[in-house]
């Protein structure tokens, strides 16, 4: 009886509720990230595991391999920032219009290729992506009169592909975020910037755009995290986690490549320590110049 | 949303939105047209696919059933795709339910009460965001194996049980609720548990549906972490099994195709279904920044 009324009491009652997730934090977040710092510094071999010290560190300095992989995600991420902002803010802008009919229908065809699974996107891609002058980028591309490609066996093509591939699956998505920022913004601000003769630029450039910030922000805190993380997009477009020359080679496919294929796991953590280390560097930077820090203080 | 005032001159409004709602009829050409010319794909032999790539060809005369016929047929092919589809339907209902238990009650301990690391628990709940799963994905690999979960699918679905992005959404939806119902209750005798489960939980069903059809699509779909954990070929979940079907031997794509967009289905018609709530969910984090 006494314990019932010990973990009854409104003292206790909050503990027992987030235990599961200090469980699961201290089991499946703590330890692992731990140990993928310690398993950086060893050579971890079936039966012991060795200290190496730096040596995984020194070994990816002079990994060309590693370094086409880095180079290839910072470009993928680089990219769909470009690419996966800017235009899926003017859609939701304009789908936020009156000029639009239809809204409900063209939000939900957008939002499609999110709920479809990689394996089948990126295998439907892929055709599409065939080097035969009958598929449909061969088609598309020789009826602009600019000939056909093997698309998936060049550097340049490999990467657009990869890129065509994320504004399909993400444009939808972002722009439903932008959506529901616009909502967000408090009309009566639209009706003074009329009342004050705007144009409908400047009511973007002074109302829209500012207010929409924090959205804009978390957009691209998401997108820096999923760009430098790519690997299932590849891995389904080249089927298989090797395409010529590395083209398709992400950070994350190297990792998986090396721990998993290779079963090196101390040089994989290596390869996810500098990851982490790159993701972080990049949206703290992205958080400061975007202030986020400094509107937390007041 | 009559964000902008109407138009004074008519016909250069008809013009706009003529113009406006094109656009979105050609960007949604555009996205829908891989999956369609998918659709046609499968009504055609795979070897066409292996020949040619895919193209659209809108031919009926060229079209048939076969490549359906021959997923329902109860041949060895068809058994193992039904089978995949068995596990996913039963790893993805297991999971959500789960998922959606443990972070609701997580999220109301949170929210509703006032402890001393409240707030440090929220900031780690936010910072466990911040690390990418890939980089913990061969320690938990090895922890799994250490805990003997590999090929199960205890292993599979465990790690994800506390996910932070469904407690975080939680936790916004319950801190809009009014805290004054815990202390009516606790008048009437309600215990704290009582409280979380008969008075609070049923207000929070709209959250419940979000984050339930978020998570089942994320469970669906899911195919980093199971291709790790499972291992034999009858424990497979769709997508892995789908994936196993392209080989540098061979590819099934008779079955591929007509199977993945028999796979899409179940996704499709529950977001046609619950659409306002998967967007309330997912968007819940982007606004409030």
């Amino acid at each position: 009886m006494k314990i019932k009324n010990f973990l009854y009491s409104q003292k206790v009652a909050p503990y027992v509720f987030v235990l599961p997730f200090i469980l699961s934090f201290f089991i499946f977040w703590v330890y692992p990230l731990i140990t993928a710092f310690t398993m950086s510094f060893q050579d971890i071999g079936a039966i012991k595991s060795e200290w190496i010290g730096f040596a995984n560190y020194a070994k990816l300095l002079k990994d060309n391999v590693f370094h086409i992989a880095v180079w290839n995600s910072v470009k993928y991420m680089f990219f769909t920032l470009v690419l996966l902002i800017p235009f899926p803010m003017l859609f939701a802008v304009l789908l936020d219009s009156n000029l639009v009919k239809a809204k409900g229908v063209w939000k939900a065809i957008l939002y499609m290729p999110a709920l479809t699974s990689v394996v089948i996107s990126g295998t439907l891609f892929r055709l599409m992506f065939t080097e035969y002058t009958t598929g449909q980028m061969n088609m598309i591309t020789a009826a602009l009169g600019l000939g056909t490609y093997k698309w998936l066996k060049m550097g340049w093509s490999g990467m657009l592909a990869l890129l065509i591939v994320a504004c399909w699956r993400w444009t939808g998505v972002n722009m439903l975020y932008f959506l529901s920022g616009l909502k967000s913004i408090d009309t009566s601000l639209y009706e003074a910037a009329d009342i004050d003769g705007a144009t409908s630029w400047q009511k973007f450039k002074y109302v829209t755009l500012p207010l929409l910030k924090p959205t804009t922000v978390y957009v691209l805190t998401i997108s820096v995290y999923a760009g430098l993380a790519m690997f299932l997009e590849s891995y389904m477009l080249w089927a298989g986690n090797s395409s010529p020359n590395n083209i398709g080679l992400t950070i994350v496919g190297y990792l998986y490549k090396r721990g998993i294929e290779k079963n090196d796991m101390g040089y994989a953590c290596a390869v996810g320590v500098v990851l982490l280390v790159v993701a972080l560097i990049i949206n703290f930077a992205q958080l400061i110049m975007n202030g986020t820090f400094k509107k937390g203080e007041d | 949303m009559a964000k902008q005032k109407t138009m004074a001159s008519s016909p250069k409004r008809v013009v706009g939105t003529v113009l406006g709602t094109g656009f979105f009829a050609i960007l949604c050409f555009i996205i829908i047209f891989p999956v369609f010319a998918g659709l046609l794909a499968s009504f055609r032999p795979g070897t066409e696919l292996i020949r040619r790539g895919l193209s659209v060809d809108l031919n009926v005369t060229t079209m048939n059933l076969n490549n359906y016929k021959y997923l329902f047929s109860g041949n060895a092919d068809s058994i193992k795709y039904f089978m995949w589809y068995k596990n996913s339907l039963l790893i993805t209902i297991i999971s959500v339910a789960l998922t959606l238990i443990i972070c609701y009650f997580v999220a109301y301990g949170l929210t509703m009460y006032e402890f001393r690391f409240k707030n440090a628990l929220f900031t780690i709940v936010l910072a466990t965001m911040m690390v990418p799963f890939e980089i913990l994905m061969l320690p938990l690999y090895k922890e799994i194996i250490a805990l003997k979960l590999i090929d199960t699918y205890v292993g599979v679905i465990i790690i994800g049980l506390c996910s932070a992005s469904t407690i975080f959404f939680f936790r916004q939806y319950l801190s809009g609720l009014p805290k004054d119902l815990l202390d009516a209750a606790r008048i009437d005798g309600c215990s704290e548990y009582g409280i979380s489960v008969r008075i609070i939980l049923p207000l929070a069903k709209p959250a419940f549906a979000s984050m339930g059809i978020l998570s089942a699509m994320g469970a669906w779909n899911a195919i980093l972490w199971p291709l790790l954990v499972l291992k034999g070929a009858e424990k497979f979940t769709l997508p892995i099994g789908l994936n196993t079907l392209l080989t540098p031997y061979g590819n099934n794509y008779d079955v591929l195709i007509a199977g993945s967009m028999f796979g899409i289905l179940p996704i499709f018609i529950i977001f046609l279904i619950f659409q306002k709530y998967i967007i309330d969910g997912m968007t819940a984090g982007a606004v409030k920044g």
